[in-house]
């Protein structure tokens, strides 16, 4: 059993336990340089950023509903070749999910990556962001602090989680190296656990006190709860979604909207491709294509592929998706991505008995195969 | 009216499925006009796009053939076709398309009575499906 350490509150605030952390390791010699969400006056949206002096980590805000883009993107940058010293990557656990399905589709190295994460507390949309701004409470450390106490944000005038969170029920970072245990922490202070070896070896140098082996008692009963609640909603969510796209009319309905600008794909951490498919010659088709199509159909919605290029994204990038939720945050026509793609996943994961970001060796299932196997497809 | 008569899209590889379709013809057998073949090196090369673009324009079913586990001549096309054919039967049937329009068997070389015996099956149940629709349901 994992020791369980513990961050202790100062100022009573759970914010500047975490800053304390990341300050900690920061410290250590192999360590050079923290990834971390920072809050950059003026503006008002967090932006992950990288923290090289220790007195920097106060624009770390580590426990915040602002969810702009899906770091594991920007970490793969980060990583591409060795620095020689270590990197602590702070991240929401879909985006520690996505950091190792990147490494793993090799966009990006965690050898020099130390991965902390936290219990989710979820994210807001980007405009909701910007509009909830303007209504911050007076003591943002309150809403921290009851959201800790809960494991969810809660929000004034009718704002609420994206439904990328609502149906979020992997808030919990089970495959960081160090996991920062935010759910049903006391006052005395807030209990961190290691879940690697390397996490283990980082956190014993800080020499935190340990704490008792029920320390996490209460944490499991806010995970319970809102895990119980969250699954009520995933099932509702596929269901009606299952529903919305049950035939080819109803899934061309579904995008009657999209622009086909790609941001999802922009967005998506999963899909890596530097020449997707889509924005090369091959979708370069002839005019004499297009006036073939119209005199053959009569006429013709332009532009033409959007089922085909939503239809190849599942069958090309479901079985990693880890439901950030960044497409529907980026999609500019508020067409229910994340709702779409979160469902088929489901499905696509479960049929391969696989789920993404899980273990950093299980290769993806379509990147490997047996002599022996799916005889039911065949025939 | 015209009784309706499904368009059936097959990729089949070189060295096997459609040398077998290839001995079919030399023996004088026949099988259905339904079928249109689409000949690639390897099953394994068959992008799982290939299959949605076939459905999107119309096609009432498709069929992807190749060489028996085992018998791949990249030795392991066929695999990473059959995990493909998973994954799509596994979406697209949930949008609507029968998971019966999506097919994979392997046919080898010298099985030119059984691409024949295949292709009959395959196009009888397809026209007991009816057309896909997509065209039609889709509209623009």
């Amino acid at each position: 059993m994992e020791m369980i350490r513990k961050l202790p509150l100062e100022q009573g605030n759970e914010v500047a336990a975490v800053r304390r952390l990341l300050r900690s390791l920061l410290s250590l010699e192999e360590v050079d340089a923290v990834f971390a969400p920072l809050r950059t006056a003026p503006g008002r949206t967090i932006f992950p950023g990288l923290v090289s002096d220790a007195e920097r980590i106060d624009a770390v805000d580590p426990v915040s509903a602002s969810f702009p883009l899906n770091a594991a993107q920007l970490l793969g940058k980060l990583t591409r070749k060795p620095t020689g010293a270590f990197l602590v990557a702070y991240l929401r656990p879909c985006e520690i999910r996505a950091a190792i399905e990147r490494a793993k589709l090799h966009q990006g190295s965690l050898d020099e990556v130390i991965l902390i994460g936290m219990d989710c507390c979820g994210a807001l949309s980007n405009r909701d962001v910007r509009t909830f701004s303007y209504l911050v409470s007076e003591d943002p450390d309150a809403m921290v602090r009851e959201a800790v106490r809960t494991g969810e944000f809660r929000f004034p005038e009718g704002l609420s989680l994206t439904a990328a969170c609502r149906s979020c029920t992997a808030f919990t970072p089970d495959a960081a190296d160090i996991s920062v245990c935010l759910f049903g922490s006391k006052e005395d202070g807030v209990p961190v656990r290691a879940g690697t070896e390397k996490g283990r070896k980082f956190l014993e140098r800080l020499r935190l006190e340990v704490m008792a082996d029920d320390a996490l008692g209460e944490r499991e009963a806010v995970v319970s709860r809102l895990r119980e609640r969250r699954a009520a909603f995933r099932e509702a969510m596929f269901e009606t979604t299952r529903a919305a796209v049950d035939s080819p009319g109803k899934l061309a309905t579904y995008f009657a909207d999209c622009v086909l600008c790609t941001n999802c794909r922009v967005a998506c951490p999963i899909c890596y491709c530097r020449e997707c498919v889509f924005l090369t010659d091959v979708f370069d088709h002839e005019p004499l294509q297009y006036r073939t199509w119209s005199r053959k159909h009569g006429a013709v919605r332009l532009p033409r592929d959007v089922m085909f290029f939503h239809l190849t994204r599942l069958v090309h990038m479901s079985t990693g998706c880890v439901g950030c939720g960044q497409c529907s945050n980026a999609c500019p026509n508020d067409i229910g991505v994340m709702e779409l793609f979160t469902t088929i996943a489901s499905g696509t994961q479960q049929a391969f008995g696989y789920v993404p970001g899980r273990r950093l060796d299980e290769p993806p299932p379509m990147t490997v195969f047996e002599a022996d196997e799916l005889a039911e497809v065949v025939g | 009216m015209e009784a309706y008569e499904p368009t059936i899209v097959a990729f089949v590889c070189n060295w096997c499925t459609y040398t077998a379709a290839d001995l079919a013809g030399t023996s004088r057998l026949e099988y259905p006009k339904n079928i249109r073949l689409i000949r690639v090196m390897c099953t394994g090369m068959v992008d799982p796009q290939y299959v949605i673009k076939a459905l999107l324009e119309g096609a009432d079913a498709v069929l992807i053939s190749g060489c028996h586990p085992g018998d791949c001549h990249y030795m392991n096309g066929n695999f990473k076709a059959r995990r493909r054919m998973k994954l799509l039967q596994e979406i697209l049937p949930r949008f609507g398309f029968d998971r019966n329009r999506l097919r994979l068997t392997w046919i080898g070389a010298s099985d030119g009575i059984r691409f024949v015996e295949t292709m009959h099956e395959i196009t009888r149940q397809v026209r007991e499906l009816g057309p896909s629709g997509v065209r039609e349901a889709v509209g623009f």
